[in-house]
Parts: structure tokens; sequence; C-alpha cells
């Protein structure tokens, strides 16, 4: 029965060739009550089910097919590549501001370059190459940013003036632009076909494809996939994956322990044409005009055109259960304004005559990035989904990664940015994401520039302060939901609209950030730091310990009231987790970590603690306000509000204890200040916060006490070469990389996770290392300022790039923290990086193709220290070295 | 240069104006809502007139435009004077002489109309008594000619016409020991008006039409669709019957002499009007009220100046024809306008923009391609109209802002033309009148509902 399908598969004609089949397929119920033989009984179980036949179903069933694995089950409700997929414009375009896009899109491109070859099945693949346009200045900025990181991983491109525009391209109108992005080896493709041959090669090596089957919910025991119902009956299997497209949300919500997949889809319009007179010739490359919202491209000798408008049409909101996209309504009036640009970019299209206007809705997700990735509540339940319109661009690269994480338990590239746990419940309501994909669908075009903020679904989850804070001039960011304060407005200081002030250079807020340093420097500042994830572990005897012992790297076998930094890693010694630990007494530990753990952390202990009832888990972020109290008055104002002395011989750092502030008892306070600025953490129970704040703010205004917000706390952790989790730190990275083995107790006692990992790169030796870069001849004021991913060239060579970046207003010097490679001069193989080769070289870094010299430290400016606490441990990377 | 958006506005209602008919008890118990009016200058200062008044002593509203030539003099005493003979000529015996007794006993008068006014519209003090002597004059022969019979609408209507006419040129000839008003009387004379006026009362509609302003019906049919009904003749060399009418009243030796160049006489434009005694005096008459006139008047060629071929005075008469029309529940609104209007637009074009703009109808049909042939400019072509209409529809809240705002920026696709719409409103004044003419337009809006009502009565 395979061979039989892979010939339908193989030939493009085959539903016109094949009625008989179709037939059967169409009616699977009335075919099994007839004597005819069902072509294709589902097994009934396998290793492997996939949920869906378009570009993302096909591709992981190809790539895990290829890995070797055997027992693969594709299941489409309709036919193969009959949703988005079939209606998917066809451009596979590698100019992606977001790394890991970009090699998704790099690696798509190699992979359906050479399918045709591999499968037989034409794919219509043509390298035409593609040209994003600039109508202003910031928008050429944001390409030379791209044009950098391609430049960088290999990828062809230019930047080029409006005149070789019309070279390239004769038929567009340059009088408005200010230059372009050439990416000349970016293709065009049919995307229903890349489907096909996909299909044609996964089922080449094996995978069983079955169209018109429904799943109906998939089983989950005890935290794990079983199987999925279909409607033509039960099939077993150890992991599932949703390839659903815009019905994942749906099916993850279909069975009784629901998945969440936050996407939603809204429609999207491209417009098809008649051929040119003289037929446009099928290698013209693809226009992208993101500040005119459209993209062009030739098809069948005329046009292909669509875009991103203003104002997106979200639907299915509630859901539909269509079998297949049906063709949706064309909106002209919708489309007008688009329209109205394409002609501006190519007047001469004007006679063309309009042959279709395509209504196919995508799905899009709450921060623009596609969804992958294992579901933090349902071991062997991946996702594969919400592509944001650009499917067939990541579908190569998103497959492989996705195959790679079943198969080997971790896909080979950090995709925490694309990571199903990255979400959790609260960005699953419905009104939510069809508020939040009408502001995400523009911004696939609008200009992406540092420090945005999403202004949809906001004011979720929120401190008892905000209303507090706010009234003061509060002005805010969300991170998972939670409100956090950027900084504070001064009375009578009007910042820029929100439009306005989107820049690349020196933003508006310079000057009120430096007033927050400063008084964290000479004062004290509080800030309000809630929204950080925080679990209690506990346990009737030493299982907390000892668990605690195995899952982090550091000995949290300290004395009680101590907090310790540790690493969680996994087997290669990477970091899942960066986090700070207390061990409140000795079968309790209050763990601190970055906002955005909440459910990967949560998932991953929860994965990797024993199943014992005395051993508790639990997420007490919810039961706390945290405020950060920073500066060197910190101290003078605790101990006044608590009467306990509060100086270093009674309260070193790194220490933890319950005390009273104010009337309040309980108040967990710890002397650590994620910033390497002396000062204390207060954790207060949520109905003292508003008592405890107004305590702190009256007795502390004799010592000039402030409001902050994190970009002052950014600013001071960058200059001390403090590295964070999700910005700095990832799953492969170490902390032998990142100046830390000092966080790392290898004779700890007993094994842990990523021991044998690190043991082996102390030894031999790392392959990156985290180093700090002073910008030297940058101009804060007129030059572009540096954000995160820029490239950076160690004697003019290209050694790896930046991870977050930020101005020090002591220094008077922007720093960047960044990884550095060495790479074989020869071979471009990967050597070991050694601390003189880092001081060994001169450096510079490529800001939107501009370079700037800059010195490399690996360790912080002792100069910046002006307090030193516990000799042993002291809160900082590496710096015990001095 | 071009005029922004915001600055296109507020030249375009700088003359609107709205009424709404007084509900009374939570209901209009009128066959009128209420009307849009406003005017646009082409001229400086612009030439035409409007007016809007209610009658107090009997039923019914009247409106009227007026579109004046050489001048705005005679537009002015129009407009002012011809709502009072038309309301004086409709009230009954007993009414009139309750008035004439208020008078000659110094008491108040009666109020007989009230006026709806643009703060523009304004009305000459200095002429107030010369006129209200005048109009006491024609009421006191009306006393004494007291028939005894129910006033008919129409005749009224002529009469009022008529006697209007006739009183200015008696004006003119006595003249004015005052010598403002003796100027100001024959300013009037000698320069001339068109003039449309509605008489709406219940179901009955009357048009008094003297000259080439227009009045014409919007009715809704069935499918929703809009289509106009005329309820006037022009009074122009256009109009057969007119044509026939003047040559009628003259010796077949003038014939030829008498229309040229779709003029009267080679001058006149329309074949009706107040004024232009130039028109309608003896050449003697003529001769002698300019030379015993003031040294202005002397200096004016214009009015030195006798119309060539001037064998068999008058040429010309104020007599309006009117046309009675009962409304029906699908007579939605009416629409009086002078010529700027009518030269741009088709009555056909009016009724729908009015139509769509009163119900409102913004929601459309969506497009489909379908198995057409449209090419992508076509279809942009299509996609911004369909944007204007409904832009400007928002924009405006008058429907005769609404109207004018086509009249001067359709494009060739009959839609708004921001860009045209620019150039026309700035025009210097010298070019503006090459361009375009005054417009002046009244949009009176029916009440079906109580149309229906009469109308079930009978």
């Amino acid at each position: 029965a395979a061979g039989m399908f892979l010939r339908l598969l193989s030939d493009i004609q085959w539903r016109a060739a094949h009625p008989r089949w179709r037939r059967m397929a169409g009616s699977p119920r009335s075919s099994s009550t007839t004597a005819e033989p069902r072509p294709l009984a589902l097994p009934a179980q396998a290793q492997v089910v996939i949920c869906g036949g378009g570009i993302m179903g096909t591709s992981v069933a190809y790539h895990l097919s290829k890995m070797g694995l055997k027992d693969i089950v594709l299941l489409e409700q309709g036919r193969l590549a009959a949703g988005t997929t079939r209606f998917c414009a066809g451009i596979v375009s590698t100019a992606r501001p977001v790394s890991i896009e970009l090699k998704m899109a790099h690696y798509s491109n190699k992979l359906y370059q050479q399918l045709e070859q591999e499968t037989g099945v034409q794919t219509g693949y043509t390298k035409t190459g593609s040209i994003s346009l600039a109508q202003t200045q910031d928008r050429l900025i944001s390409l030379k940013r791209i044009a950098s990181s391609l430049n960088v991983m290999g990828i062809p491109c230019e930047i080029i003036s409006p005149k070789k525009v019309l070279q390239l391209h004769p038929l567009i109108n340059i009088h408005d632009l200010v230059g372009a992005l050439y990416v000349p080896e970016d293709a065009l493709v049919s995307s229903a076909n890349v489907s096909l041959a996909l299909a044609t090669a996964a089922s080449r090596n094996g995978v069983q494809i079955h169209e018109r089957t429904s799943v109906s919910h998939v089983t989950i025991q005890k935290g794990r996939v079983t199987g999925v119902e279909t409607d033509r009956g039960r099939v077993q299997c150890e992991y599932f994956v949703n390839c659903a497209g815009q019905w994942a949300y749906e099916l993850g919500h279909s069975g009784e322990e629901p998945v969440h997949i936050p996407l939603h889809a809204c429609e999207h319009f491209y417009l098809l044409t008649h051929p040119l007179q003289e037929p446009l010739s099928s290698s013209l490359p693809t226009i992208v005009d993101p500040d005119g919202r459209i993209y062009i491209r030739n098809w069948q000798g005329g046009i292909l055109s669509g875009g991103f408008e203003k104002n997106p049409k979200p639907l299915f909101t509630e859901g539909r259960n269509q079998l297949e996209i049906q063709n949706l309504q064309e909106d002209w009036d919708h489309f007008g304004p688009l329209l109205g640009a394409l002609l501006r970019r190519m007047p001469a299209v004007e006679a063309l005559q309009i042959m279709q206007l395509v209504n196919c809705p995508e799905s899009f997700t709450p921060d623009m990035r596609c969804i992958m990735g294992e579901s933090p509540t349902a071991r062997g339940y991946f996702v594969l989904a919400g592509m944001n319109s650009a499917g067939i661009s990541y579908g190569g690269g998103a497959g492989k990664y996705l195959a790679e994480w079943i198969v080997n338990g971790y896909p080979s590239e950090n995709v925490w940015p694309l990571d199903l746990k990255r979400f959790g419940t609260l960005q699953s309501s419905r009104t939510f994401l069809r508020h939040r994909v009408m502001e995400v669908m523009p911004l696939m075009y609008d200009l992406k520039v540092p420090r945005w903020d999403f202004q949809t679904g906001r004011q979720l989850r929120t401190s008892p302060l905000y209303d507090r804070l706010d009234a003061q001039g509060a002005r805010w960011m969300e991170k998972h939901g939670f409100e956090r304060v950027k900084y504070f407005v001064p009375p009578g200081n009007d910042l820029l609209d929100l439009d306005h002030s989107k820049t690349f250079y020196k933003p508006d807020w310079f000057d009120i950030v430096g007033s927050e340093v400063k008084c964290c420097k000479e004062a004290v500042c509080v800030i309000d730091m809630s929204s950080f994830t925080k679990f209690e572990i506990s346990s009737t005897g030493d299982q907390a310990l000892e668990s605690l012992q195995y899952l982090f790297s550091n000995d949290l076998d300290v004395p009680v009231g101590h907090v310790v930094h540790t690493g969680m890693l996994n087997e290669k010694g990477g970091y899942e987790n960066d986090c700070s630990i207390a061990r409140l007494s000795k079968r309790s530990f209050f763990m601190i970590s970055p906002t955005d753990q909440q459910v990967h952390c949560w998932a991953w202990l929860k994965n990797r603690l024993p199943d014992d009832s005395n051993l508790v888990l639990e997420d007490v972020t919810w039961k706390y306000t945290a405020l950060n109290l920073i500066g060197p008055r910190a101290v003078d104002v605790l101990s006044e509000l608590s009467y306990a002395p509060m100086t270093a011989e009674h309260f070193p750092s790194l220490f933890c204890k319950e005390m009273s502030v104010g009337y309040a008892n309980g108040i967990r306070v710890m002397s650590i200040t994620h910033t390497g600025e002396p000062g204390f953490v207060l954790y207060i129970p949520i109905e003292y916060a508003l008592h405890v704040y107004n305590e702190v703010m009256n007795m502390g205004q004799k010592y000039g006490i402030r409001n902050a917000g994190y970009y002052a706390l950014r600013s001071l952790r960058i200059e001390k070469f403090f590295a964070f989790w999700g910005q700095d730190l990832d799953a492969f990275t170490t902390p032998m990389e990142c100046g830390r083995e000092f966080q790392v107790k290898l004779d700890k006692g007993m094994e842990f996770l990523g021991q044998e990992a690190l043991l082996e790169q102390k030894q031999n030796g790392v392959y990156k290392r985290f180093t700090m870069f002073i910008l030297e001849d940058h101009d804060t004021d007129m030059d572009l300022w540096p954000w995160w991913g820029e490239p950076i060239f160690r004697n003019g060579r290209y050694v790896g790039k930046t991870t977050s970046s930020a101005y020090s207003y002591t220094l008077e010097r922007h720093v960047c923290l960044g990884f550095v490679h060495h790479f074989d001069e020869k071979t471009g193989e990967e050597l070991v990086v050694t601390t003189d080769f880092i001081n060994q070289g001169e450096y510079e870094i490529d800001i939107a193709g501009q370079r700037f010299q800059a010195k490399a430290k690996l360790y912080p400016f002792s100069s910046l220290f002006t307090q030193r606490r516990r000799k042993d441990e002291v809160e900082l990377s590496g710096y015990q070295r001095e | 240069f071009y005029l922004t958006p915001p600055q296109v506005n507020s030249i375009l209602k700088a003359n609107e104006y709205s009424f709404k008919v007084p509900e009374f008890d939570g209901k209009n118990v009128s066959s009128i809502l209420g009307f849009d009016s406003n005017q646009l200058p082409a001229n400086a200062p612009i030439e035409d007139r409007r007016s809007a008044a209610t009658c107090l002593q009997t039923r019914g509203m009247l409106l009227g435009v007026f579109d004046g030539h050489a001048g705005c003099a005679c537009a002015q005493a129009v407009s002012e004077r011809l709502f009072y003979y038309i309301a004086v000529s409709l009230l009954p015996h007993e009414t009139l002489l309750e008035i004439e007794n208020a008078v000659e006993s110094g008491r108040a008068l009666l109020p007989i109309l009230q006026w709806h006014k643009h703060p523009n519209d304004y009305f000459s003090k200095e002429a107030s008594k010369l006129y209200f002597n005048s109009l006491r004059t024609y009421w006191q022969e009306l006393i004494d000619l007291n028939s005894g019979e129910t006033t008919d609408v129409r005749e009224a209507l002529i009469n009022a016409f008529k006697r209007l006419d006739n009183d200015i040129s008696l004006e003119a000839q006595v003249g004015d020991p005052n010598s403002f008003l003796n100027y100001l009387v024959l300013r009037v004379a000698f320069s001339g008006a068109t003039a449309c006026v509605a008489h709406v009362d219940g179901v009955d509609l009357h048009i008094a039409n003297t000259g080439d302003s227009r009045a014409m019906l919007g009715v809704q049919e069935e499918d929703g669709s809009w289509s106009a009904v005329s309820l006037s003749y022009d009074h122009n060399a256009q109009n057969e019957n007119e044509v026939e009418r003047v040559k009628m009243e003259h010796p077949k030796s003038e014939e030829k002499s008498l229309v040229k160049q779709d003029r009267l006489l080679g001058l006149l434009m329309p074949f009706r009007a107040f004024g232009d005694v130039k028109f309608k005096w003896s050449i003697e008459l003529q001769k002698r009220v300019v030379e015993s006139g003031p040294d202005q008047l002397n200096d004016n060629e214009y009015t030195k100046f006798i119309p060539p071929n001037y064998h068999t005075p008058p040429y010309l008469t104020a007599e309006p024809e009117v046309i009675h029309h009962k409304l029906r529940p699908q007579d939605k609104f009416l629409v009086l306008a002078t010529d700027g209007l009518w030269e741009t637009m088709h009555r056909q074009d009016v009724a729908r923009i009015v139509g769509e703009y009163l119900t409102g109808v913004h929601h459309q049909q969506p497009i489909a391609v379908g198995g057409y042939k449209v090419t992508l400019g076509q279809m942009h072509g299509l996609l911004t109209e369909r944007r204007a209409r409904i832009s400007s529809v928002f924009e405006d809240q008058n429907a005769a802002t609404h109207l004018i705002r086509h009249a001067v920026g359709n494009n060739e696709f009959g839609t708004v033309d921001h860009e045209r719409l620019s150039k026309m409103l700035s025009l210097p004044e010298e070019l503006a009148r090459m361009y375009r003419d005054d417009i002046t337009i009244i949009v009176v809006q029916f009440n079906s509902h109580v149309i229906g009502a009469y109308q079930n009565e009978e």
C-alpha cells in the first residue's frame, strides 16, 4: 500500500489520474462497509504521529524519517498541502532580523534547492533573489543590520542604491527610495509542491501518510502522550506532533488536558494577475517594500502581490472546524491601500488584468515568532505552528530542529526564542490572542527598533504597587504578561509619543535613566521586581537537597540563610536556567529565576524531580511582591525600618533572613540586587506590599530615595559584566564559557547534571568565551546605538555576536557583551578560545555595517565596585580572580 | 499651492446652514423634517441669494434661491421682499384687515414670517421703511379687492412675483429723496434676478420659478435607487416653449433679433427675471430715469446702453411658472439650486448623491471581479472612489455642502478629487468666475411618515 501511495504522490496529476483512490479516501467510513479493501488502514500504533499535512508536518516527517525513525504516521484532515500551504506565496527569504529564524530560512533554501533532484517532484524552485526596499533612512539602518547578520553567516547580500534596484528590476519606481538590501540567493517555490516533495521523500523512507483523517484529540496519561483519537480510530504513540497550522490552538484544547498553543488566524490577501503583454521573466527578483507594506513576486508572467495591512482582520476567534480552508471572500476595499502601494511601486502594472484576489488565513503568534517545542505539561506532545506567514521560509529549518528535538532530546541550535515554553496559559486567552495578533500582523512590516513593547494585551499581570508607581510617572514594558517599569518620567518632563520615540540612535529617556543610575550609585533606589519567577522546594527529609544538588551545579548544601547563585544545567553543561537559591531551612529552598522561566523551569524541574509525595515544588511567584533596594544607603533605610543592624558584619552579602519591615512581619530579605551594587531584595507577602513600599519611601526620603526601573538595572548589570539568562545565557552556553566556573562545584561530592561536560571543558578548554566590550570611538549622541546581535570582529575577522548592550553611565561608554569564538583561518573549524586569544586581539563591533573599535575585557572594572563583602563568594562573575 | 483638507472644509462650510423643524410633543407633525442650505461664491461679492421662512399666519414654509446678474442688488431685494409679498397674497381677508388696523393704530404687528437665516444673509435696514410702504400699499389693495374667495396658492405666487417686480420698477421711477436710497432702488431695478421658490404646505408643494434656477424632487424607487423629478422649467433659450412665448409676444419682424446666441436680444441668458428694467422700460423712460438719476448711474456704461433691436418693450417678465405637486411618501427631498449647480451636475447624479447622503447609505456592496476583465488601475480607481465617497459623506453634516463638494470637486469618474477641489477653491477672484458660477443650494428633507399619514386620510 505504501508503494502505491508513493506513486500517487510523485505524480502531480495524481488526483485526476486516480479517481478510484479519491473516491475511497473521500468517504473512508462508507468504503469500510463495501467489500473493497481499504488501501491504507490506520496502524494501531506508531512511534510518532504527526497531525497536519502542510509544509510543517511534511517537513517534520521528512526530517524524522531521514534521521532514521521508521515508525511515523502523518495524518491530514483534508488533502496534503491543502491549507495555508496551498495558498502560500512561495517566497523563500533569508532577510530576517531574528538570528534563529535567519538560520532556519537559510537551511530551508538549501533544502528546497536540491529537493527536486532528490524526490523527482517539481518544486518550482527558482533562485530569483529578493530586494528589500527602504523608503527611509531608519528602514535602511534596519536592512543594514540584517545585512551584517547575513554577511557573517556567509549568505551573499548587498546594500544597493536605488539605481541598482532599477537595473535588477526595471519596473520598480525608485524615486522615493534611499536604498535597498539585495539577497541574490533568495528563491521562489511552489509551496504545495515542496510539501508534496517532502511527503514523497518521507513516504519513501517509510512514513505512512493518511489523508482525510481527522485527529479529534490526543490522549495524555500521567503527563505523557499515549495516543491519538481520529475519526478512523485510535493510534497509540509515543510522540505526537501538532502541525495543525491555524487549527493548532483548537487541537491543543481538544483533549482533557489542554495544551496551550497561542496562535490566532488573520485573513491575508494577495493578488494574482494575468501575464504582462511581454510576460515578466521568472527570474525577476522578489520585491519587499515594507514601508509600502507589500511584497511583489513574478508569477506566471504576471505578478503576485500581497502585504500586511495596518488593520488586519482576525478570524476564527471562536474556532471553526472546517476541513480545508475555504477560499474566503475577496475584500477589495480592504486590499485597496495595498493595491495603491503596489501601483506606486510598480506603476507599469496598472494595465495588468486581475486574475484573483486570494484570501488565505495565516496564523500569527503573540510575539511574531513561530512556536516549536514540547508541551510543558504533556511529555511527548510536540508543536510546530504559528509561522506568522513565513511558513515556507522556515518550513525546512523548523522541521529539522523539531525532528532533532524529538530524536536527540534537543535541537542543534538555541531555539529558546521559538520555544513553546516561553508562553504560559496566560497567552492562551482568545481575547488576548485576537487583540495581540491585530497588533502583530502590521508589525511584520513595521520598523523594528530596539526596546519595542507590544501595546495590546497589557496590564494583565501587575504588581500590587502598579497604580502607585504609575501615578509617579512609571513607563511600562511587559515580560511574560507582567508589567515592569522601564523608568520614571519626572513631573514636567515630557517624552516623545510612542511613534516618534522609535529610534536606532540615542533614545529620549537617556538622561532620565542616567539620573536613576546615579541615584543607585550614590543613594538608594527602589525597583519593583515582582515579575521574577519564584519557586519553593521543600521536603520532609533530605529529598529536596539531594534533588537540587543533582539539578544545580553549585553546592547548595550551605548553612541556612545563605543564598547561592547557580546554573540549572543540561547534560551538555548548558544553562537551562540561571537562578538564585536561598536555603530557608534544612529542608526548604526558595528559588528566584528570570520572569520568562516560569513555564520552562517548572517543566524542567517537574520532569526531573523524583515522583515523591514528600517532595513539594510550589510556584509562589504570585505570593510575593519583590522590592529591590539598590544603593549604598539601602542599609540605612532598612535598618531604620527594622530596628535591626543591616551592616555587612550582621547581614553579609548573599544572605537571606525573614524579618520585620515597618509593621509587617515575615518579609524575606536577601542581600542581593542583581546588579553588583550593594543593597537588598525584599520578598513581601503581597498584602503587605503597599505598606512596606510606603514605609520604605517615607523612611528613604532623608537618604534621597527614588523609584527606578529596569533600564537602570540593565545599565548597571551590563557595566558589571553580569550575564542574564535568556539574553546572554542559553542552553548552549556553559558556566565555563562565561567565566562562572566559581559557581560550579565539580567537587561537591556528588554527581550533578552537566558535570561530565563541564569536566571535559575544564580539561580541554572552551570554544567560545563571554567577553565584555567597551566601545572606544563611539559617539553616544551621534552614532547608532548597539542593541544585540551585532557581529564582533577580531583583527578584522568575524568571531561572534553580541548578546546585550547598554550605555554605562559610570564609564561614559557603551558596553556590549558577547561571545568570542576562534575559527581556524583556513578551515573555519572551531578552536579552543584561550585568555590570550581574547586579550591579544584588536576588536571591532559592527553596528549596521559601521565598525567601532572596542576594547575586550574578560573581567569587569574593579573600580566599579566600591564595596566588597564576603570574600569567599562575591556576587559577580569571575571577580574572585583579582 | 494646495489647500489642505481642513482649509477646503472651512471654505465649503463657511455659509452652510441647517434648520430642523421643531418637534411638538416629541413629534414632528410637519411634512418637512428640515432643510440644509449653503452657497459657494464665484463672483465677489456673490450675486446669489437664498431665503427660507415659515409662514406664521397661514400654514406652510417658503424656500427660495435667487440668482442675481449685473450686480447683486436685485437678488438681495427679492430675497428680502418676495416672501412677504407671497405671504400677504396668501393671507385671508380678516388677517389683512387686522394687520392694517394694527399699523393704522400703531399697535404691534402680527408677525407674518419667521425667517431661517444664516448670519451672512442680511436685510437692508435703510430700505426697510420704503419696502414696507410698498408692501402696505399692496395689502391695502388686496383688502379693497376682497373677492371673498379662498386664496389659491398658484395665483398668490404669480401675483406676488408680478407685484414685487412692479414695485421695484415703480420705486426706481419715482426715486427717493434720500440719495442712498435713490441710488439703491435704481441699482435694484437696473440689475436683475431669477427666483425659484417652493411653498410647502402639507402634501401640497408649489414651485414658482422665474428664470433658470431649478427645483428637483428626489424620489426613492422601490428598489432603493434614486431618481430625479424636475419641478420647474428653465426660462432660457434651451426651452422651446419659452422661445415660442417670447416670439409670440413680439411682432414677426423681430423674430430674428429676439434670441441671438441663446440670449434674449443677444444679451440676457434668463428669459424671465426680476428687475432688468433695461428689458422692460421704453427707451424714453430709461433715458429719463438715467439722466435724472445720480451721477454714478450716469457714469455707468451698462445702464446707459440700450439693447440692440429694442422696439417693443417689455421683452422680459417676472411672472413665474407654477408647478403643483402632491407629495408622496417616496418623495424624500427637494433640491432648489441656482444654475451654478446644474451646469456642473446632472439632476440624476444630484438625486443619487443627496439620496445616499440623507439615507446614510455608506455601507456598500462588496466588489467582486468575477469573470470580468478588470485591470489593476481600474480597480484602484474604483476603490479610491468608494473610499472618497465614504470619507466625504462623513465629512459633511450638511447635504448642501456635500452637494457643493461634489459639484466642484468631481473628477471625470464622478468622485470627489481633493486635488481638483483644492484647485477650484484656490482660484483667484478674477479667475473663479471663468471656471464656475456662484452656487446656491437648498435641500429640503420631507417627512415620509407625515406624508404617508396625509395620504391615508385622503
